[in-house]
Parts: structure tokens; sequence; C-alpha cells
């Protein structure tokens, strides 16, 4: 304990507090606050209800005004705490609002009925996390399903990524062949070209493969990725090429070699791909919306679309899905990241 | 075991020819060292053997068969690279493995085997350990473990020792030299470290710029250097060369002009030929005199006394440079000048193409 705090309140130079360390507390915080803040308040919205979200001024925990049965009454009544006249606060239940008067009743005497101006009451209110913002979409408007697609779309492609961009790596980075820094060129060019321009194109070859309104039509249009290929074929060539030759006079054949060799040297670099790739399938919104028009395929992103209706807007759904949706990202960022420092120290040459 | 033959071999890489037609016959069990200065094709020509890369011409022939078009694999030969390339994803055991079971060799035999290397390399207690966590030296037995494991017809080695320190270095050529003899199996060891080659070899392969200089054993070579260029590259320190006039040519004899040396006649019709001709001298055999006596004159630049024997470096009146090592312990200082003598039959004749003159001296 005393180290951490010798840590937090170490100082420049000697004793005082130096410029530099309040610039760089200033800063840490800042960003800190920049950084986390939205993600806080998102997943602490997600729990409010959508009239606490229409709520002004916003509040960072969702709060609710908390409800008493009243014998005599069928429906449960919100409470208040209530200043009356003479000055007493007292806790009571509204029975009903007439003009800028509200009727109340004390819940243990329920018998006598108290006129209350409205500015005279304050809504007693507790935190309570409203679950059934996940609860719904994800039994009632199949939202598991959606998780599901998403989960497989994201798992196939990034397999098949990694599997095509690091053979495409492994003969431009260990072949020599006539035209190599040529392909090379054209991958890279690729990377000029973004989807909004080949979309329509794209559109007819998916639809002419018959791949219109599957999950692989989703998938297999993505899995080249030129930063993938160029990231994986530039670690490849610190690989050195002794490596492969001890491996042909090892009797390795070409496959043995890329699967044997390379690839398990390739570790880090593929698992930065492979962040990579899961972030940006399950990110992927435009593509799948074309291609899937069932609603039993749609991904996560599009699923999420379908709450912003052109009059109503769902909050409350779409902040709470998008807490799911963020969840298997963080998740992945989380794990591969400590796979890549241990993939680097492991492959430590000489 | 195996007789490598090259015969007529040549490679060039697109415009630029690294080897011109080597000829070259490695006999069975024999331990042959490429030796040269860098760039000279020693380590391509092994990369040739290996079938790593392919020759732009010529055949390479084992046991009589032509291998030329046969791939690395399977043409049965184990290579340790300078680098030594171990697999380093891999544990000791694995790098070992990894060439038996690609040759679907049974799990009992790999392990056989592989305990036997590792008891004979003195390993064993590394075979779980991965490459990154061992020294320069065990490194160095694991890559000749792997390629042992192999049971090769030869094995090639490619500067291997070029990584270890010195002292590890002279302890890993005598292991070397004793693995040879406990395997009496076919080596071809490239280096151009000329001491290794020296140590090492049954017959040395002198190349220079992509061509055979001299073929030959160490003494071979230390004795009877074909050209300039052998008798500079082998023994430590190098060769002195000093330039020398013919003089007239009387009853067999061509007496040699060597600026204080006194008069040196050879018995050789063709260095009559030569006008001018270079005399080689090792420094070994120099021979410190007093005034008086005759003896190349020579003004001492550097002595080092190294105690059994003294390292002193001269030049000559014309300014070539001359370095002699006397035996034992000498007073000598820089700035005086010196006389050196030597035995007639200690002198290396060559002519101005650079070509030995075989010639009988008589002082």
């Amino acid at each position: 304990m005393s180290r951490i705090s010798a840590f937090l309140l170490r100082r420049r130079g000697g004793e005082r507090w130096h410029w530099t360390d309040v610039f760089t507390w200033f800063w840490l915080i800042a960003g800190f606050l920049v950084m986390f803040g939205p993600a806080a308040w998102l997943v602490n919205s997600s729990f409010k209800t959508p009239a606490a979200l229409a709520e002004f001024p916003p509040t960072i925990l969702p709060y609710v005004t908390e409800l008493v049965t009243v014998e005599g009454y069928d429906q449960p009544l919100p409470l208040y705490r209530v200043t009356l006249e003479d000055g007493t606060e007292r806790v009571l239940a509204e029975v009903r609002r007439i003009g800028i008067v509200a009727q109340m009743v004390d819940p243990a005497d329920p018998a006598e009925v108290i006129r209350v101006n409205i500015n005279q009451r304050t809504p007693q209110r507790t935190v309570s996390f409203a679950t059934e913002n996940y609860v719904q979409p994800l039994v009632a408007n199949d939202f598991l399903r959606f998780l599901w697609n998403s989960v497989f779309v994201t798992v196939m492609a990034t397999i098949i990524t990694l599997l095509t961009n690091s053979m495409a790596a492994f003969a431009l980075s260990k072949y020599n062949f006539r035209g190599r820094s040529t392909v090379m060129m054209l991958v890279i060019a690729t990377l000029m070209v973004p989807l909004s321009v080949i979309i329509v194109p794209l559109y007819s070859v998916i639809s002419a493969m018959g791949l219109f309104n599957s999950l692989w039509g989703v998938i297999l249009p993505t899995v080249a990725t030129p930063t993938g290929v160029f990231m994986l074929r530039q670690y490849m060539l610190t690989i050195p090429d002794e490596l492969i030759d001890a491996a042909r006079m090892d009797k390795a054949s070409e496959w043995q070699i890329y699967w044997r060799i390379v690839l398990p040297l390739t570790a880090p670099a593929l698992a930065v791909l492979a962040i990579f790739s899961v972030v940006w399938r399950w990110n992927d919104f435009l593509w799948p919306l074309i291609v899937l028009s069932r609603r039993e395929l749609y991904t996560l992103q599009v699923g999420l679309n379908t709450y912003a209706g052109e009059l109503n807007v769902q909050w409350h759904f779409i902040l709470a899905m998008t807490v799911v949706t963020m969840i298997p990202v963080v998740l992945v960022f989380i794990f591969l990241q400590r796979f890549i420092t241990t993939g680097i120290a492991g492959t430590g040459l000489k | 075991m195996s007789r490598i033959t090259l015969s007529k071999v040549a490679k060039a890489f697109g415009a630029v020819k690294v080897l011109h037609d080597v000829d070259l016959d490695i006999a069975e069990g024999e331990l042959i060292v490429f030796v040269g200065p860098s760039g000279c094709g020693k380590s391509t020509l092994l990369r040739l053997i290996a079938g790593l890369d392919q020759p732009t011409t010529g055949t390479i022939s084992i046991d009589g068969k032509d291998v030329t078009r046969v791939a690395a694999a399977d043409r049965g030969l184990a290579m340790v690279f300078q680098s030594y390339a171990l697999y380093p994803h891999m544990t000791v055991r694995q790098n070992l493995a990894f060439g038996l079971e690609n040759a679907r060799m049974p799990r009992a035999e790999i392990d056989q085997r592989i305990t036997e290397a590792a008891r004979m390399l003195d390993i064993a207690p590394y075979l779980a350990r991965r490459p990154g966590q061992l020294s320069g030296g065990q490194r160095q037995r694991v890559a000749i473990g792997r390629a042992i494991v192999r049971n090769p017809t030869a094995f090639l080695l490619d500067e291997p020792l070029s990584n270890l320190d010195a002292e590890l270095r002279i302890s890993t050529r005598a292991e070397l030299a004793a693995l040879h003899e406990r395997l009496s199996a076919t080596m071809i060891y490239v280096t151009h470290d000329q001491t290794e080659a020296m140590t090492l070899a049954d017959r040395i392969v002198v190349l220079r710029a992509g061509r055979i200089e001299q073929v030959g054993s160490p003494l071979e070579l230390y004795n009877t250097p074909t050209n300039l260029f052998v008798a500079g590259f082998i023994g430590a320190p190098r060769m002195n060369f000093l330039p020398a006039k013919i003089g007239e040519t009387r009853a067999g004899k061509t007496a040699i002009r060597l600026e204080g040396a006194g008069p040196l006649e050879v018995q050789a019709a063709s260095a009559a030929a030569h006008g001018e001709v270079t005399v080689g001298l090792r420094p070994h055999h120099l021979r410190l005199v007093s005034d008086g006596e005759g003896g190349i004159p020579a003004q001492v630049k550097l002595v080092e006394a190294l105690g059994s024997e003294t390292v002193v470096h001269t030049t000559t009146a014309n300014g070539d440079g001359m370095l002699a090592v006397l035996g034992g312990q000498h007073k000598v200082s820089a700035g005086e000048t010196v006389h050196f003598r030597f035995d007639a039959a200690d002198l290396h004749l060559f002519g101005v193409d650079g070509l030995r003159i075989e010639a009988v001296t008589t002082p």
C-alpha cells in the first residue's frame, strides 16, 4: 500500500510539485474520463428505463421511483417525499394528480387523502437495474440468434483470414518468383479501394454465386485483407531463410515448412491480425446489411439497427444490446493481448 | 559414407557468375575443408552440394549417382548451418526429431537415436529446453546432433564455429575432429579461417572468386603452394613476398638477385623465362643475424614479444613489409635495422603470372 502511494505521489526532482507532475495528472485523468466515460455511461444507461433515459439532467446511475402497494388500491403507487404546510416531511404515496395538486395517502394509513402542491414533493428514488432491457431483446427479439450469427461470421471469417493471408504472405516472403513484388504491389494497391466503390459489383458476384441471404456471403468477400497479407509478410521476412533451408534438409514438405515452422513463428503477428479481424468482422455493418435480408440471419450490428425506427428509437434496447455487442471484443482484446507479449518472448531468436 | 563428385559445376545469379567450372572429387570418409576469403563461393558450393540451390551447369553425383536434380531432402545429406538454424519454437528433442518424423521413422527408433546422439554430444540435460534457453556452445551441439540423428551419408558444415568465442571454438574444433574420427563419415566443412582448415582437414580446397586455386593436404598446401594466393592465404602469419630479379643462367642454374640476400641460385630452367619473380618466405623461416653477416636488411617497426616467440614487423629497403617470427626472446627495438637470413630450401618462387616455379635451390 505504501509502495502504491509512493509510486502515485512520486514527483519530478525534489519535494515540490513540478508543473509537469500537475500536467501529467491532469492529462491522465482527463484521458481516463474521455476514454472510459462514454463506456461507463453506456453500461449504466443500458440499465435505465426509457423514462429515466429521457430525463434531464441525466444521471449516472439508473434510478427508479419507489413503488408501494397500498391497501384499497389495485396498482402499486409511487412514493414521494413531501414537505407539508406545517413544515414536517413525510413519505407519501401518490394516488392521482389533478393539475398542480397531487392526492396522496400515507401507506400506513390509507384512509386519509392529503392534497399536496406538486412542487412540494420529490420522488423517492432508489437505484434499480432495468434488466428487462437485456432479457426482452435476448429472449423475445431473437438477439441470441443474432449473437450466434455474429459469432459464427466472426470466428469463421477470422480463421479463414488467418489461413489464407498467412499462405499468401508465406509465398510472397519466402519464395522467389518472377513478379513477386508486382503481386505484392497489387495486393497493397487494393487498400486504396474502399468498400463503397466495389459494393455494387461485389453484390452482383455474391448474388450470382447464390450466396445472397447466406452467412457465407458475409464471410467470404472479407477474408482476403491486404493489411493482413502485408503485416504477415513483413513479419515473415524477419524469419531467417536458414530455418527454411534447415527444414528442407530435414525432409519437410513445403506444407510442413509452412505449417510447422513458419506459422508457429509468426504467432505474434497472427495474434495481432486475429484481433484486427475479430474487431472488423464483429463491427461490420454495411455489408451484412446488404447481404442479409432475412431476420433470422441478422448479425448483431444489423439487429441493433432494427431498434432505430423512423419514428421511434428504442434507446434502452439499443444501449443494452450495444453492451452485449461490446463484450466479446473486449474479451478478445484482454486475452489475445497477453498472448502477444508471450508470443514475442517465446520466439526470441538468438 | 559416400563419395561426392562435382564435375564442371558452375553457378550464376543472373549475370553474376559465382562459380566457374568446379571439378572436385571427395573421397569416402574424408573431411574436406573449403576455405577462401568471403565471397569466394564456398558457401554457394556447399549449398549446391546440399541441393538447396541448383547449379547453372555441371553435375553433382553421390556414389556415382547423378543427384543434380534431386531435391535436398532426398540426397541423404545433413547440414549444420552457420546460425545453427534451430527451430526456436521447438524443444531440443523436437528439433532433433523433426527430420526423423518427416521421414516417417517409428517412434521407438527416433527416441533411441535421440538418446544416442544426446549421450554422444552431452546434451541430454537440455532435451526439454528450447534453443533460446541454451548457450552458444550448447546450440552448436544441438545443431550437430540434428545432423547426426539423421545418420546422413555426408555432413555439410557451413562455418559452424564462427559464432563461438575463441576459447570455445578451439575446444569445439577438437570435438569435431574427434567426432569425424568416430563416425568416419564424409564431412564437407566451409570456413574462412585457415587455422580451422589446417587443423581439421584431410584435404583443403582453396577457393578464390569461384575457382579452385589448389586442392591438397594441409601440409602440401603449406609446403608447396601452387600460386601466390594460396601461399598468402595458408599459414599464419602470412608469407612475406619480396620482389627479386632473375640473373643469368649458367650450367642449368639460374641466379636470383634478392636485395641483401647474397647470391642465390636455383635449378629451374623455367625461372629463366621470367625477368622478375616473387620470393616467398614464411615468417617462421627467418633468422636474425648480426651485422656483417649479410642477410636482408630491414627496419624494425614494431616488436611483439610473446615470450615463447618474438614477432618483428619490419620494412625492407624498398618499402615492402616483412614479418618475422623468431623463436625465443630477442632484444630488438623499433627503429633499429636488423638483418634476416633464411635457408634456401625454405624459399618459394613465384613467376610474374603468380604461379609457383618449382626449383631446387642451392646456396
